[in-house]
């Protein structure tokens, strides 16, 4: 067991308030790990630091010999402009963005992987349809279809299943667990306590820091979550400079 | 008669051939970065970045008279200026681009009309607001052709992240660090359209033949290939209706070509397929599934 992702006092926060803070730990490769704790305990946060999007205000998140364009990350959906004049086919073209670059055109190839991808998640004949005709349902889908393209060692997926009925995440989880057995590290984070306790192995339960990391059966304990619940408050406007990092010797 | 009004006016006349070489040249540069401009809701940027590029193109005008390199070198130089000091001003402070880019373009506005007035003829301020596309030389027409030859390979470049950037920014980020420097090239792309179009159409309105040919498209293609060809299509038409126009009534020229642009908008907001109001009045009975 290879650590894929390790994280060494890792502290990610905006304007000095840290939202995740002083975590410590490894993901090991082929890992299947949900990530779960009341808003606000710094999921997406963590995230956007796995991908390079926030840079860590203290510590090192280290990904190996994995480049953080080699990941594969599925946001809440929020950033996206559903009103753009672009093709089903086009946006999870992009996905292939590693093998086709800034020029290299779809070919035949690409073509038929484009349209594997879109069977696998149920939108068959959707190629033609542009993006702003989606459901909600069916908006969740392609950008599971995109993942899939991308190809990626490791698969970050932010709340992939909120607003969506129990077919769809049904199906979804199925690839979910399809990436697992492809040997992929596959992170999610989830507030559906009763789909993690059954798909997801290994569970982190995040309130800020880590409450508890590990077996699932172990971390989503009544105290554990109730204890996740305490931790996690607002942010304070006078609050003072860390003191961990201040006691914490200099090397000599 | 016909004939005699929509061709031989092209054939008599050389300078209506030039001219309409130009508008042609115009659509082909111009419509596709307009369509750009349009879904990145940025069509009044368009504009207030087409009254910025006006002092540097006076002070070119000052310093060597109605000289075509002097005037486009200047208003790139301004144009530029203007967009990266929006810009920092908007990153560093509270306030917003667009505030911030409003400011600096009437500044620019003012300094442009009060430079030009300095030195030229009212004549000469005329040319400068609405320039004269009827009195190009060939080498405003080959900086005209050049320019717009420049931005659709530069628009072929950077088209894949231009597009992601504008649906999923954040995708591009993750995959790759193209976005960025994408952006920047397209605002250098709006800038060199809007200098090229400052010959022909003049500063007041010189993205006319950028911004109304993509809100034209709007109404007729779902997608962003069929709008930027019907975009062309649209400009390179104005362009070719407006001097014919502009010949047979007296007209200038830059107007006659936008008010050809706008009244095929106006037919496109009633009777486009995507959306026109026509449409929307007579939707047909909805479907079984």
């Amino acid at each position: 067991m290879t650590a894929q992702l390790k994280f060494s006092n890792v502290t990610l926060g905006y304007d000095r308030h840290p939202a995740v803070h002083h975590l410590n730990g490894e993901i090991a490769a082929g890992s299947l790990l949900a990530i779960v704790g009341p808003n606000g305990a710094g999921k997406s946060t963590l995230f956007r630091g796995i991908v390079g999007i926030l840079k860590p205000l203290a510590g090192t998140i280290g990904l190996g010999d994995l480049k953080p364009r080699e990941i594969a990350y599925l946001p809440q959906s929020v950033d996206i402009d559903r009103t753009f004049p672009i093709s089903v086919f086009d946006f999870v073209g992009t996905g292939l963005w590693r093998s086709t670059g800034l020029f290299g055109g779809l070919g035949k190839k690409a073509g038929r992987q484009i349209a594997d991808a879109l069977a696998a998640v149920g939108l068959n004949g959707f190629e033609n349809r542009t993006i702003g005709t989606l459901s909600g349902g069916q908006m969740q889908r392609m950008l599971f279809a995109r993942v899939l393209l991308q190809d990626a060692r490791v698969i970050v997926l932010d709340e992939p299943f909120n607003a969506i009925d129990a077919k769809t995440s049904a199906d979804l989880i199925g690839l979910v667990r399809h990436w697992h057995a492809e040997r992929r590290t596959v992170l999610a984070a989830l507030h559906d306590m009763d789909l993690v306790r059954a798909n997801f192995p290994e569970t982190l339960l995040l309130a800020r820091g880590a409450v508890a990391w590990g077996a699932t059966s172990q971390v989503l304990t009544a105290d554990n979550l109730l204890e996740a619940r305490r931790m996690c408050e607002a942010f304070d406007d006078g609050a003072h400079a860390c003191a961990i990092d201040a006691a914490r010797p200099r090397a000599a | 008669m016909i004939y005699d009004a929509l061709i031989a006016p092209f054939i008599d006349f050389e300078f209506m051939r030039r001219a309409l070489a130009g508008v042609i040249a115009l659509a082909l540069g111009g419509a596709p970065i307009g369509v750009f401009l349009m879904l990145r809701r940025m069509s009044l940027v368009g504009d207030a970045m087409a009254h910025a590029i006006l002092p540097g193109a006076a002070v070119g005008f000052l310093f060597s008279g109605l000289n075509l390199f002097a005037m486009t070198f200047g208003g790139l130089i301004a144009g530029f200026s203007v967009a990266l000091l929006a810009g920092l001003v908007s990153r560093v402070t509270e306030i917003k681009e667009d505030a911030s880019l409003a400011a600096f373009y009437l500044v620019s506005l003012a300094l442009g009309v009060t430079i030009v007035s300095m030195r030229g003829t009212n004549i000469d301020l005329l040319h400068v607001l609405f320039g004269n596309i009827l009195a190009m030389d060939d080498q405003t027409l080959l900086v005209i052709a050049f320019n717009a030859t420049i931005t659709l390979v530069i628009l072929a470049v950077i088209y894949r992240p231009l597009v992601i950037e504008c649906v999923d920014p954040v995708f591009l980020r993750t995959v790759s660090r193209a976005g960025a420097p994408a952006h920047l090239a397209f605002l250098a792309l709006v800038v060199i359209n809007l200098v090229n179009g400052f010959h022909a159409l003049g500063t007041l309105l010189a993205v006319g033949l950028m911004v109304l040919p993509a809100g034209i498209a709007r109404f007729w293609s779902r997608d962003i290939t069929g709008m930027m060809m019907i975009a062309v299509a649209s400009a390179a038409i104005s362009g070719y209706l407006g001097l014919v126009l502009s010949f047979q009534t007296k007209v200038p020229s830059g107007p006659a070509i936008i008010l050809v642009a706008a009244a095929l908008y106006v037919v496109s907001v009633l009777f486009g397929t995507v959306s026109g109001l026509v449409r929307q009045l007579f939707p047909g009975r909805h479907l079984e599934a």
